[in-house]
């Protein structure tokens, strides 16, 4: 075999290989992406039914409830806020040491048809004072808090507050 | 004063490293002999001053030295001693001095054993060690000391995270960091060559050394990262495709492609270029993963600190070094002339296959754990990838790898058939079949494990089917022991690591078929599970040296018979105001049986209970791959100076 046969050939693999890798890439990214949505992305457009996505905010303060389900399985039931607009949620499962009501939290499920976050995974990592990335740009747009003027507010008074008066917004 | 003697160590180290950059590479493109002399006894300096510095750090932290802000930040008088001097570590400052000595030890190394080098090509080698050296000291100096004072000093430090105190975190990132920075040399001698324009089979023999010795530990760096988060979080998984797991995962795909490779220069003198772009790739990955890792732009257990100009300096640190490796490639690689031909189907063939597959599923973990960042920042759009991405996508490429890296071995260089080849794998392929058939036939329509477990047959049995045919079991079975203990350890190594690949896809299939349940069960109550009964007994106070905790008693029994006590706890910390779960495992090598105690309510716990077959085989098999690459590594060829390229006798292929 010469040897620019044999680049041929290393050139063709090289192609298939990536060219592989690209289209398996691309088909799994269609189906697999999760995307983050806050409960007014929500109220705005309603997610497909059918397909998982994660869910951030707040745990509204006063909402936790915590029960056994008739097969012995424990189910927290909460509402996860962004100061405008909350969503509840459904979990089966143990709650992660550090899910405390009025900390962020992360939720990953499904919407069910009744309006209802039915939750398969439910993130509250790190520290107390952690707040989730998604979480905090959420809380951000919908106006309730801007971070050079602090930590966030107790979430008992999100829903109270007009988005106006919670904070002074400025240069925004 | 010590802090202080280490802060200076440090500088030092930094002006050392200048000397050592300027003297290896003037004097190796000088041909001047005295400078290319002075880069060996200064790399020793540089390793004196460096692990001078990394002494004082531990010992601020073994004698809790609260004046010294980094002390105060991540340890306290009250943890146990092993978490106080791993807590040197175990923390951004910390990290990047461990990952500098590390560098220190291995140009050290090269210093030392390098003497039957060419002495330009260890200069170079030196010379660009130092370049790295002296990047990431002056990173460290800049803007992440880890001496810095802190005045009044406060009564005691603010403690470790808890879930990082213990033993197996304790010993992961130095680990890791052999590993990364291993590939830190074969890096400096792809650069070295690409400056001399000249590859050949000695360059081959001691990149492959190195490559080896980067992935053997990145493997038990990984393996061990990945059983502590199986034990330690509690969730019941082992690998969770975070971006954290994918930084580590990247460097050894390319670093396994690049050892791979590298047996081809050495004994073919083929695939020369593509060689040194893949040790470029290997330490590219292995910068991008400590990039992605302490830069917190990832936030995890591993992101210390979320300082933004730290992320921007390691970024341009990534970008020089990577930006310039690849610059000098496109202008170099056309020096160097393959010599060696070969058809497709030949073992070189399929080791170029193995590469192509190998930095395919690499490219995959890459776009899927940047892409996510990247449309974040450009198209300000959230969200993430998880499992179900990395396992649609890389599966089909897996099938493939499998397959061919047990046909690999036993096909001949330059030119082979494929028939007779498999001919000598039929049992292997037969036991493969029987496998994935059996495990249909029992579990049902479970596709991924009976895959799983076919593969494991196949690797583990074509691993065992190849030496079996090297040392004639069979054919001559009273000459086998001699021409056993004849056989070249490098061929025994890559057995057993493809040998460990095989166990470690069994525990995988395993996983596959993992159960769990979650139940809410009152003292006295049982729940079953896989077969066995879980009892709850009792649930108590436990207090510990530094946290305070509750412990469950679970009896675990099989019909009548007591299978075994576990005691899983969940532990809060007065540091930091934080709660972990100790799971609580039993191992029966078949199973796990392995249990989480949940919150306690309406008198009752909640209790999560995994069965986890296999489960342990899965750490056990990267611990037999590592130990296959120490085996290698042991090989007498790789330890005898090869100034030449020596005809490669028939028997003695890896």
């Amino acid at each position: 075999m010469t040897r620019k046969k044999r680049r041929l050939w290393l050139l063709l693999l090289c192609a298939l290989g990536l060219g592989s890798a690209t289209a398996l890439t691309l088909t799994a990214f269609q189906d697999n992406l999760v995307f983050f949505r806050s409960p007014s992305d929500i109220a705005r457009e309603a997610p497909q039914p059918d397909r998982a996505f994660r869910l951030g905010g707040l745990v509204e303060t006063g909402s936790v409830v915590r029960e056994t389900a008739p097969d012995g399985k424990p189910e927290a039931r909460f509402r996860v806020t962004d100061g405008a607009h909350g969503v509840s949620v459904t979990y089966v499962g143990v709650l992660p040491d550090l899910f405390r009501e009025g900390q962020g939290v992360v939720t990953l499920g499904k919407l069910g048809p009744d309006g209802t976050f039915r939750a398969s995974e439910v993130l509250a990592r790190h520290d107390e004072t952690y707040m989730p990335p998604e979480v905090a740009d959420a809380l951000k747009k919908s106006g309730h808090w801007n971070p050079n003027q602090g930590a966030a507010p107790p979430a008992a008074t999100w829903n109270t507050l007009e988005p106006a008066s919670a904070q002074p917004r400025r240069g925004s | 004063m010590i802090p202080e003697i280490g802060h200076f160590a440090l500088a030092l180290a930094l002006a050392l490293s200048l000397a050592q950059a300027a003297v290896g590479l003037i004097g190796a493109q000088r041909a001047d002999a005295r400078l290319m002399g002075a880069a060996a006894p200064l790399a020793a300096g540089v390793l004196v001053a460096v692990a001078a510095a990394f002494a004082c750090l531990v010992w601020a932290y073994v004698a809790n030295d609260t004046t010294v802000l980094n002390v105060v930040q991540n340890s306290h008088s009250a943890k146990p001693m092993l978490y106080k001097v791993s807590g040197a570590w175990g923390n951004h400052e910390g990290s990047m001095l461990l990952w500098v000595l590390i560098l220190a030890l291995c140009g050290g190394a090269v210093a030392a054993f390098g003497t039957n080098l060419p002495s330009a090509l260890q200069a170079r080698v030196l010379g660009v060690l130092a370049l790295v050296a002296l990047g990431f000291l002056g990173f460290i100096l800049g803007t992440s000391n880890p001496f810095e004072r802190i005045w009044p000093p406060p009564m005691d430090g603010q403690g470790l995270n808890p879930i990082l105190q213990d033993p197996g975190l304790a010993f992961h990132p130095p680990l890791l960091y052999l590993g990364y920075v291993g590939f830190a040399v074969t890096y400096a001698f792809a650069v070295a060559a690409l400056i001399e324009g000249r590859v050949d089979a000695a360059w081959g023999r001691w990149v492959r050394p190195w490559a080896l010795a980067a992935w053997s530990f990145l493997t038990l760096g990984i393996a061990l990262g990945s059983w502590w988060a199986y034990y330690e979080l509690g969730w019941g998984g082992y690998w969770f495709w975070d971006p954290v797991e994918n930084a580590s995962l990247m460097p050894w795909l390319a670093g396994c492609a690049l050892l791979h490779s590298a047996i081809v220069v050495e004994k073919r003198e083929a695939l020369k270029t593509w060689t040194v772009f893949l040790a470029l790739l290997a330490f590219g990955m292995s910068l991008l993963g400590t990039f992605l890792v302490r830069s917190g732009v990832l936030n995890s257990v591993h992101a210390f600190a979320n300082d933004p100009e730290r992320g921007t300096v390691i970024l341009i640190l990534l970008a020089l070094y990577i930006g310039g490796g690849f610059l000098l490639f496109a202008w170099r690689a056309q020096a160097m002339l393959p010599t060696g031909v070969f058809t497709p189907v030949s073992r070189e063939g399929s080791l170029v296959l193995n590469n192509l597959l190998l930095c395919s599923i690499a490219a995959v973990v890459l776009v899927g754990t940047l892409y996510p960042m990247f449309a974040d920042l450009v198209l300000k759009e959230k969200f993430s990838v998880g499992p179900p991405f990395f396992n649609t996508a890389i599966l089909p490429l897996a099938v493939p790898l499998i397959g061919a890296m047990a046909l690999g071995p036993v096909l001949p260089w330059k030119r082979a058939r494929l028939f007779p080849a498999l001919q000598r794998l039929w049992w292997a392929a037969l036991a493969g079949l029987a496998a994935l058939a059996l495990c249909l036939m029992i579990e049902g329509q479970r596709v991924g494990p009976a895959l799983g477990f076919g593969a494991a047959a196949w690797v583990i049995l074509a691993a065992v089917a190849d030496i079996a045919d090297r040392i004639a079991l069979f054919s001559r079975p009273r000459a086998a022991w001699a021409r056993a203990k004849g056989l070249p350890r490098a061929a025994w190594g890559g057995a057993t690591a493809h040998a460990g690949m095989g166990v470690m896809i069994l525990g995988l299939a395993g996983m596959g078929l993992a159960t769990d349940t979650l139940r809410l069960v009152k003292p006295g109550e049982t729940v079953a599970l896989a077969g066995l009964d879980y009892r709850l007994v009792s649930v108590v106070d436990a207090p510990g040296p530094n946290f305070s905790a509750r412990r469950a008693t679970v009896e675990v029994r099989d019909g009548g018979t007591l299978v075994t006590v576990l005691q899983p706890e969940r532990r809060s910390f007065p540091q930091g105001r934080m709660t972990t779960t100790e799971a609580a495992i039993h191992t029966t090598w078949l199973s796990d049986l392995y249990v989480v105690l949940g919150e306690e309510r309406d008198g009752g716990a909640v209790l999560r209970i995994h069965n986890n077959p296999l489960a342990p085989w899965i750490w056990l098999g990267g611990a037999i791959m590592a130990l296959g690459g120490g085996l290698s590594l042991s090989d007498r060829r790789m330890r005898v100076s090869a100034p030449a390229a020596k005809p490669v006798k028939a028997g003695a292929r890896a």
